[in-house]
Formats: structure tokens, sequence, C-alpha cells
């Protein structure tokens, strides 16, 4: 099996005069691992999601996802890498103003084609996967902040994608909420799925199989 | 290989209305400014159609075969036609009327003996042949025409404008004619082709040789010829009626007199057709820029669809679409707006409600034309938003 994401020497420069965002990364995620990276703000784990996630290329180095080095991909067909190979989710769960439950669930996959009832069909199924069935009705602004990221976290998955990514996820939640998403993204793994996690809770970070510190744009501590 | 990524039709109508559905005051304001272009073309395009069409109808109604022959000063000429004018110019192949009128220098006619002799209100008493009116197409509003026997009596009938300013609102009454009391026997509705007519008093030939002094020379000629042969005839009405100074006659076409006031009104049509175009821009400028604040307020959400498969293309497609629903809004409810506001302008002036077909077309052009024009930008920007925004918003 090959693996999931591999970076080698992943470099990523901003602006003039280049601040350097991440400086030679060299991280290799197997498929089916659950890894958090740590590190204090600024430490460019936020660069390292996006490059990761194909949301940005690097200044130097090589990503591949699945094998493929993005590099040699066109926007047709990172678009597509995206769509059904990786699942986004976000700190501020970027969740649409008014919006059902199902619906949103659904735009996950509205760049598939797929019909709009078929992706109602699978967003029905993803909600009961995060334990959101019986909220599919409801309008984002209805939902708490755990709710909210649990629906965020079915649109990521909604297409069962291979790798998930996610930045922060339990960022703007408070414990118990935290906690119910970090259970979320455990079985989640347990169903296969590679998740990495970006976060500057230590604690989280230790309480996953395998936690990447990254310090100034270089991993600085593996456990793996 | 992965499967490419795909946006059906049906979602990105539905992702070009959301802005429309979410913001519905924007949207409405935004469009408001197309609107406002659309219906000024329609609204001008539509009047002058009407009103054209009102034209045609009457010109078809009145007829473009009349001519009027009246004598110009040349030096050692004629100073009026002589006065077997008529009988001359009926004798042109193809005319099928002719009848003459001669204004009668000196004589003018009041309300009664009491008005001020200089208050002669911009009226002119003409003696004219009894078939003047059937020649110049004219019609009695009240009363009946001169005939042999009252064409020689001291009678009269009067045009439309003479009747209003001598205060003549039915025949039978008496007006001071030429230092005598006349009586009023018919009234005249305006005659369009001989406008003329409207401020004269009308008297018999044969009562203003009589006791008015008139020579018996016309100084007016009407002439109706058949359709295809006006032009010909037009030359030959000079040499005719005054075969020694041909020269000395002058024939117009008073149809060409309505068509010119009537190409008058299409230049004014052709400007306010610019203003309408300069009120679309400016309304094509609002879609832009609302479609600029949208872009800008909905970065996240595109770095979210990029981030969840959406290709530049789509985003494209998605902001160009809104921008097209805007623009369609607008002129779909401009053409309304034009098209009652036409109705009512036909409806005030009595005129046939005529829309043309290009109408539509231009609601439909703009539409594509202004919404194409004011999102591509706008949506070539969204594309451009790197997918990263998501993450960083």
């Amino acid at each position: 099996m090959s693996d999931a994401v591999m970076l080698d020497g992943v470099a990523r420069t901003y602006g003039t005069p280049p601040v350097r965002a991440l400086a030679g990364i060299d991280l290799t995620v197997a498929a089916g691992e659950l890894v958090a990276v740590v590190g204090p703000s600024g430490s460019g784990k936020s660069t390292l999601l996006n490059v990761m996630g194909t949301l940005d290329r690097p200044s130097a180095g090589r990503v591949l996802i699945d094998g493929v080095d993005v590099a040699a991909l066109d926007d047709k067909q990172l678009s597509a890498l995206r769509a059904r190979r990786i699942g986004f989710v976000f700190q501020s769960f970027h969740l649409g103003e008014g919006v059902r439950a199902l619906d949103i669930v659904a735009d996950g996959l509205l760049y598939t084609g797929l019909p709009r009832r078929r992706r109602r069909e699978r967003a029905q199924a993803a909600l009961g996967r995060v334990g959101l069935a019986h909220r599919t009705a409801h309008r984002s602004h209805q939902l708490s902040g755990g709710e909210r990221q649990r629906v965020a976290i079915a649109r990521a998955v909604v297409g069962d994608p291979p790798l998930l990514l996610a930045d922060e996820p339990t960022g703007n939640l408070d414990t118990a909420a935290g906690a119910g998403v970090v259970a979320l993204l455990h079985e989640l793994h347990a169903g296969g799925t590679t998740i990495v996690v970006i976060t500057h809770d230590t604690a989280l970070a230790a309480s996953l199989p395998r936690c990447v510190s990254i310090l100034d744009g270089r991993v600085v501590a593996d456990s793996a | 290989m992965i499967a490419p990524c795909r946006l059906r039709a049906g979602d990105l109508l539905r992702l070009g209305t959301a802005g429309v559905r979410t913001r519905p005051a924007r949207a409405v304001l935004s469009g408001l400014g197309v609107a406002i272009g659309i219906a000024a073309m329609v609204a001008v395009v539509g009047i002058s159609a009407s009103s054209q069409e009102r034209l045609q109808r009457r010109l078809a109604a009145l007829g473009t075969n009349l001519l009027t022959a009246t004598t110009v000063a040349v030096p050692g000429g004629p100073s009026a036609l002589p006065a077997d004018a008529a009988a001359r110019v009926r004798r042109i192949p193809n005319v099928l009327s002719a009848a003459t009128a001669a204004d009668l220098e000196g004589v003018h006619v009041y309300r009664s003996a009491a008005v001020d002799a200089n208050e002669t209100g911009g009226l002119v008493v003409t003696a004219v042949g009894l078939d003047v009116p059937r020649v110049v197409g004219a019609r009695l509003r009240a009363g009946r025409w001169l005939n042999p026997a009252t064409a020689t009596l001291p009678t009269t009938v009067l045009g439309a404008t003479a009747a209003q300013r001598l205060g003549v609102t039915r025949p039978g009454g008496l007006v001071w004619l030429g230092g005598r009391h006349t009586t009023v026997v018919g009234i005249l509705s305006p005659v369009p082709l001989a406008p003329e007519l409207d401020v004269a008093a009308l008297v018999g030939v044969p009562m203003a040789r009589e006791q008015l002094g008139h020579s018996g020379e016309p100084t007016r000629l009407y002439e109706r010829s058949t359709a295809e042969s006006v032009r010909t005839v037009r030359e030959l009405i000079g040499p005719s009626a005054v075969p020694q100074r041909p020269g000395s006659v002058a024939v117009s076409r008073p149809s060409d007199a309505l068509a010119a006031v009537d190409a008058a009104d299409e230049a004014f049509t052709g400007l306010l057709l610019a203003l309408g175009s300069i009120a679309l821009l400016v309304g094509g400028i609002g879609v832009a820029n609302t479609m600029i604040i949208a872009v800008i307020e909905r970065r996240r959400e595109i770095g979210l669809r990029r981030a969840i498969g959406a290709t530049r293309a789509h985003i494209r497609r998605q902001f160009l679409a809104e921008a097209l629903v805007l623009s369609a809004i607008g002129s779909a409810a401009g053409v309304a707006l034009g098209a009652a506001v036409t109705a009512v302008v036909a409806s005030l002036n009595g005129w046939v409600l005529v829309i043309p077909p290009t109408v539509v077309a231009l609601g439909a052009g703009a539409t594509i034309v202004v919404g194409g024009l004011a999102g591509l930008w706008p949506a070539v920007r969204a594309a451009r938003t790197p997918p990263s925004t998501a993450l960083n918003g």
C-alpha cells in the first residue's frame, strides 16, 4: 500500500523579502494513520496542511498524494483530487448561513456531478455517521458549536475520501464538544480513513497514535 | 486516474441564484439600474413605433398623392395662377382631381362689426372652388358645405381654428366678413394635408368676385393623382398651369411635411435611445459593483468551494451566472416597465400600442451583454482566489 501523503523536502516561502513558513519538511503519512501535527502559532502548521491538501503549492520539494506528484497536476486534476480523495475540516466550520444541515453536507458532493437526490441520500447517511441523523432539517444557526463541527466533518467525509485533513477541529469548541469531535475522529480512523489533525493543543496531540511537532517550519519531533 | 469534477447545469443555476435568494434587497437594487436603462429604451422604441404606426395609418388614410401648387415671385412673372388653372391641370394624364383657392388680400373676418379692424386674429378669407374639400380630404364637423347657390351668397364655411378664434361653435350664426354680415353655414374639422384651410373663412368664388373684389385668379391649387404618377405629375403642373413661366409655380407635397415632422421625432428618439443606453451602462456598472462586493465578501466561501473540488472554471461560471441572473431580473422588469409606459402613453394619445419584437430581443441581448460584461471581471477575480483562503479566512 502506498503512502497516503509523502512530503519530500517541502519548503514554502511567501512575499518579498521571503518569509519561510516551511523550511524543508520530510514527512510520510501511511494509509490508515491518525496523526497529530502540533506546534505553536506561526510554526507553519496551517501552511503544512494547505500544502498537504493541495490548496497551496510548495516553493520547493515534492508533495505526493497516493503516490502522485501533485506538481504534475493541473487545476482540473487538483480539483478532482480534492473532491474525491481529500476531505477538509476547518476551525471555523464554513457552513453557509441559514442552510439546512442536509444541504450543507450534500454540498460536499456538489462538484462530483452526482444528481441532487443522490447527494442528499449520501448526506443523510453521513449525518448518521456523525450522530446527527436527527438534525438534518436544522439550519446552521440552530446548531450548537459541537454539532456544527460534526456537520462540517460529515461534509468532509460524505464522499468517503481516504484522507481527512482537519485544521484545529476543536479550536472553537468547549471541552465536552471537543471531546465528542475527537471521539468521532477516532471512529473514522477505526473505519480506515487516514487522518491528519493540526492542533496547538498538546494534550489532544498526545492522545493520538502519532504526534509530529513542528517549529519554525521544521519537524522537531515525531513520535513514529 | 481520478474522475474529473463536474458541475451540473441545474446546480449551476442554483448557485447563480443563491446571491439573489440570500440578499434579495441588494439584488433588486443592483437590478434596478439595468431595469431603468432597459425600460427607457423599450419605452422610447415602443412610443416611437406606436407614433409611427399612427402616422402610417394617418398617411394611409389621408393619402400621399396630394400636391399643392402656389405661385412664387419671379421678375416679370404672374402674381397668381390663371383662372382656369384647375381645368388645365386636370388635363395632365393620371390626375384624378384638381381644385383651386384664392386668399383674398385686404379682406378679413371678425366676430362682429364692433371688433377693431386690426384684430384679424391671423385669419384669412379664402375663395374656394366647390370641389376643394373633396380634393384635400376635408370633412365637415358641423353644418354643410357651400353649394352653387350658397356660393353666390354672403355665406361662409369656417376652418377649425378660425371657428374657434371667432367663437363660433355651431353653424347658423353671423360673422363680420369683408364689411358685411355673413352667415356661417358649416365648420370644418382640422385638415391635416391643407392646414392653411384651418385658419380660413371659406367663401364661394362667385360671391368673392361680386362682393369682395376678387379677380378670379387663384393663388393655390390642390391636385390629386394616382399614387405611382405623383413624381411625373409634379413636374408637369408648372408648365401646364403657367406655360409661359413654369418656374413661377412651386409644387409641394403636404404628406412630406408630416413625414418630416416624424423624421424630426426620430432624431429625438435617437437622443432618448442614447440616454437609455447610458442608463443601461450605469446599470451594468451597478451589477459589476455588486458582483465585486459579492466576490470580496465570499472569499471564504470560494476557498471552501475550491477545497471541496470546484475548479477555477466552476467558480468563474458561478459568479458569471449570478451576474446574468441579476441582469436578467433587471431587464425583465425593464421590459415590463417600458411596455407599461408605452401602453400608458399610447392610450393617452389614442395610438395603437406597438411594441416591436426587436424590443424583446433587445432585452434578452442586453441581459447577456450587460450581465456578461459586468460579471466577467468579478468572475475572473473570484476564480483567482487561492484555495488556501478557506483556511486562512
